[in-house]
């Protein structure tokens, strides 16, 4: 295990490299300058803030500049959103009510859609089952700016029963936007259980175990929810990526100081050091949740095994 | 099976329900605001304050489109930090309520020599947030720190060059900072010498790059100074609290410190950032917020609500007509077929229904309501609308140039940006250029604004929809964007005569008040009338919503937006 995890390692170094690199090159070839009132600058005057900023240097140049830099833990300074920030103190301090609200939402929208999804399994073809069907299919067809538009106008403007926006009332912000974020994992979630657990359902050795005597529930949450759970997590560890790193939609409508945000604003003005930052922070989180997705395979079903056949 | 149809049909319906639940929402909203009605109606004109007695609490309540890119008043380049700038600090004049410049910082008006080219400032006495005086060594800091090239500012050389004596070379790095045109005479005494005779030159005091800078303050922070609200020094109506350098919200605090302090009512301004206008409007309708700007379809929306105030901005949008594409002449080269465009599709029709938010549809090039005279005209006055939309005159136009570079159907490409509006504004153009003109195709190229820079400075596109605003308050700073060789020219317009005029206004009729305006309308009138070097399509107005207790929030045409210094809140309680 221990071999096996040391191996992932320096897989993951590498990818990161790979990333950065292209990522770096990538976003060169961006039209537009950083300079946010180039248009009104003189191209003498334009040269004097590019050199402040290092951006006279040749390519080459700088990108082992940022490489070496990145190697010491150093994202560099922002160009033009915060100007002379700390790259590493613009994440930290737009984090937090990412993951904030993306882990309620997750959690939320994981918990009642596994919830619907093996109730419709367990009664298919009822009136339960057509509801959450339904539940689904409104998760996944309606935008979030709609939903999340909706449930500001009702929830917070209408009926007064959340603040309407702003990041300032603790939890209470928070639960409108997590509702809003929970809607696509409800609607994956209830789907993926409900075709695993039907298909595990039918299944012999199900038949089996009800040959032996095993109660419905036994049935229902040992064998049968186990074995579905694992193309689930499939889909669930990268969701939750995009999720606690932010949504643009939700934390603009919501007016949430977050990072999604904040990535999406990067590439549009050009702040090199920015969307450096952000997609470097956000490929480590989506490398190490596959990482753990692997890993729980293992515990979930032992037939998986990580280390080709020697562990 | 029947029940199942049932089911998926209520299913449905829910979700139509729900859908047709939040278009109707923008109908009703009104119900949100009923406890303010009755308010209204007491205000002579609602939106625009009720003037009455001031409330014993004096809280303010605002949105901000966007975050504080930067405080470092050297740093700043954006409309955010130059608008907190101009409310929680001070230069040598300041703009009032009238929009005029009159002194702040300066104890009157200043010394000026006979050319013009030195002024001489008395400093009154005023003091920095921490208690320490402001004095004129802070204003020379603050200009060497803005034109050093190791400062990296944009707005420093931008504003200075060619205005204060030796900005260029400093900015440049061929000359010490030292050599710049400012000298503390005394504490209280400031000395500043020009390049050239700048009759705007007070007005440019009221910029956010000329503000001074507690030199000893700012050293000792270092790199933190201005990356957060603590780590500033304020000396204007206002201190910025709250503010912790990438966050979505602050605060600004009346400041006890400030020499005109009796004349702030406002004891906090509390400022949230809310990108979506959805958002903003629901914040506001739920009294969480007291003015918010309308974008869009939320400008249609709310046109005939009684709390819309509506400001005309001094930015002007134009056509730019390019002779030379790739070494090549183009169509445009021609008179008549730049005048036939210039005056071949409806301006009012536009800003009436594509635009629909306030703003005036423009046959000029220097925006109305921007520059007075001593006597208070407006520049606008001296030659009025030029080139106005006719399509009987489009189509002589037209047919007499095709037949001049002889031809009978020409295609041209509108480059444009990418938002919505931009497109449908140029969807529009196509229409109505292509239905006046015959044989004419317009073919629409719509891209991100880097791009649009890009292609601009390459000279490369034949008709480029593109926008100005002021960055003083003088018809010189539209002007002289046209004349030969200027970076923003790009379209390869030459006009010696317009030059000339130019040159003149800059030079010896500098001093001449009188002259100087003639020839600068003069130069306008040969560039948009004679020329049609470019086509005005409109000058932008803005539409908010503001609640009726809010009083005199005073807009100004450059540098910051807003001013709250003279603002009250009555009859909110």
């Amino acid at each position: 295990m221990a071999r096996y995890i040391g191996k992932r390692l320096i897989y993951m170094f590498i990818t990161l490299a790979l990333i950065a690199t292209f990522t770096f090159f990538l976003m060169k070839i961006l039209p537009g300058s950083p300079i946010a009132s180039a248009d009104k600058l003189s191209p003498e005057q334009r040269a004097v803030v590019e050199a402040r900023y290092g951006l006279d240097q040749p390519l080459p140049v700088q990108y082992f500049d940022y490489m070496f830099g990145l190697l010491k833990g150093d994202l560099g300074i922002s160009i033009n959103q915060f100007k002379g920030a700390n790259v590493t103190d613009v994440i930290l301090s737009r984090m937090g009510p990412s993951a904030q609200i993306g882990f309620q939402g997750m959690l939320l929208g994981t918990v009642l859609g596994i919830l619907f999804g093996m109730v419709a399994a367990l009664r298919q073809n009822t009136w339960v089952d057509y509801g959450s069907t339904i539940v689904a299919i409104i998760g996944i067809s309606i935008p979030s700016f709609v939903f999340a538009s909706m449930l500001q106008y009702w929830f917070g403007l209408k009926w007064d029963l959340f603040p309407v926006a702003l990041w300032k009332d603790g939890f209470m912000s928070s639960v409108l936007p997590s509702i809003a974020l929970a809607m696509f994992p409800l609607a994956t979630a209830a789907r993926f259980i409900r075709t695993e657990m039907i298909e595990v359902l039918g299944s012999d050795y199900i038949t089996l175990a009800k040959a032996k005597g095993a109660s419905g529930s036994e049935i229902a949450f040992k064998h049968a929810f186990r074995n579905a759970l694992i193309p689930l997590i499939t889909v669930l560890g990268p969701m939750a990526v995009s999720i606690l790193t932010g949504s643009l939609v939700v934390e603009q409508i919501f007016a949430i100081p977050g990072i999604g945000e904040q990535f999406v604003k990067s590439i549009m003005v050009n702040d090199f050091s920015i969307i450096m930052g952000t997609t470097i922070f956000f490929s480590v989180f989506l490398i190490v949740v596959i990482l753990i997705v692997d890993i729980l395979y293992g515990v979930i079903d032992p037939r998986i095994r990580l280390s080709g056949g020697k562990n | 099976m029947k029940n199942s149809k049932i089911l998926w049909l209520l299913g449905l319906v829910l979700v139509l329900s729900a859908f047709l639940a939040a278009c109707g929402g923008g109908d009703d909203t009104d119900t949100g605001t009923e406890n303010t009605e009755t308010e209204e109606t007491e205000g002579a004109e609602g939106a625009e304050g009720n003037g009455g007695e001031p409330d014993s609490v004096q809280e303010l309540n605002l949105i901000e489109g966007a975050e504080i890119p930067s405080m470092d008043s050297s740093i700043a380049e954006d409309a955010v930090a130059f608008n907190i700038l101009n409310n929680v600090n001070e230069g040598l004049f300041r703009l009032n309520e009238e929009n005029i410049a009159e002194p702040a910082l300066a104890d009157g008006e200043p010394e000026i020599s006979e050319d013009g080219l030195t002024y001489t400032f008395k400093l009154r006495d005023a003091n920095w947030s921490d208690g320490t005086p402001v004095t004129a060594n802070d204003f020379v800091f603050a200009w060497q720190r803005a034109i050093d090239p190791d400062t990296g500012s944009p707005y420093g050389p931008y504003m200075m060059a060619g205005t204060v004596k030796n900005a260029k070379e400093v900015s440049e790095g061929d000359m010490e900072v030292s050599e710049l045109g400012i000298k503390a005479e005394d504490d209280k005494t400031l000395v500043v010498e020009l390049e050239r005779p700048t009759p705007y030159f007070m007005s440019l005091m009221a910029f956010g790059t000329f503000y001074p800078l507690n030199e000893e303050f700012v050293t000792e922070q270092g790199d933190k100074y201005a990356s957060n609200s603590e780590t500033i020094l304020y000396n204007g109506p206002f201190t910025l609290t709250n503010w912790d350098g990438t966050g979505l919200t602050w605060t600004m605090e009346k400041n006890p410190e400030y020499w005109d302090a009796e004349t702030v009512q406002l004891e906090k301004i509390n400022v949230d950032v809310v990108k979506e206008t959805s958002t903003a409007v629901n914040l506001y309708q739920s009294g969480e917020k007291d003015r918010v700007g309308l974008s869009g379809e939320f400008a249609m929306q709310y046109a005939e609500d009684p709390e819309v105030v509506k400001e005309l901005e001094p930015t002007l949008f134009y056509l730019k007509f390019n002779q030379e594409r790739n070494g090549e002449e183009t169509p445009l080269a021609n008179e008549n077929i730049r005048k036939a465009i210039a005056t071949g599709f409806n301006k009012q029709d536009l800003v009436d229904v594509v635009l629909a938010n306030g703003s005036l549809p423009a046959n000029y090039l220097v925006p109305t309501e921007f520059t007075f005279n001593e006597a208070g005209e407006d520049f606008r006055d001296i030659n009025g609308d030029m080139l106005p939309f006719n399509a009987e005159e489009a189509k002589t136009y037209w047919e007499k140039g095709l037949e001049e570079i002889g031809e009978t159907e020409v295609t041209l490409e509108l480059l444009g940006g990418d938002s919505e509006l931009a497109g449908k504004m140029d969807a529009y153009l196509k229409e109505q250029l292509e239905t006046n003109l015959e044989g004419l195709t317009v073919n629409l190229k719509a891209v991100p604004f880097g791009v649009r820079l890009e292609l601009d400075e390459a000279q490369d596109y034949d008709m480029q929809n593109s926008g100005w605003g002021p960055d003083f308050q003088d018809p010189m700073t539209f002007i002289d964007l046209f004349v030969t060789g200027a970076s923003h020219n790009l379209m390869s317009y030459s006009n010696e005569e317009f030059d000339n005029l130019v040159e003149q206004a800059k030079g010896e009729l500098a001093q001449d008040a009188e002259g100087r305006w003639e020839a600068m309308a003069q130069a306008e009138k040969i560039l948009i009338e004679e020329d049609a070097a470019i086509a005005p399509i409109y000058q932008r107005g803005l539409m908010s919503l503001q609640k009726p207790y809010v009083n005199n929030i005073i807009s100004h045409p450059f540098g910051g937006d807003y001013s709250y210094k003279w603002a009250y809140i009555s009859g909110k309680e």
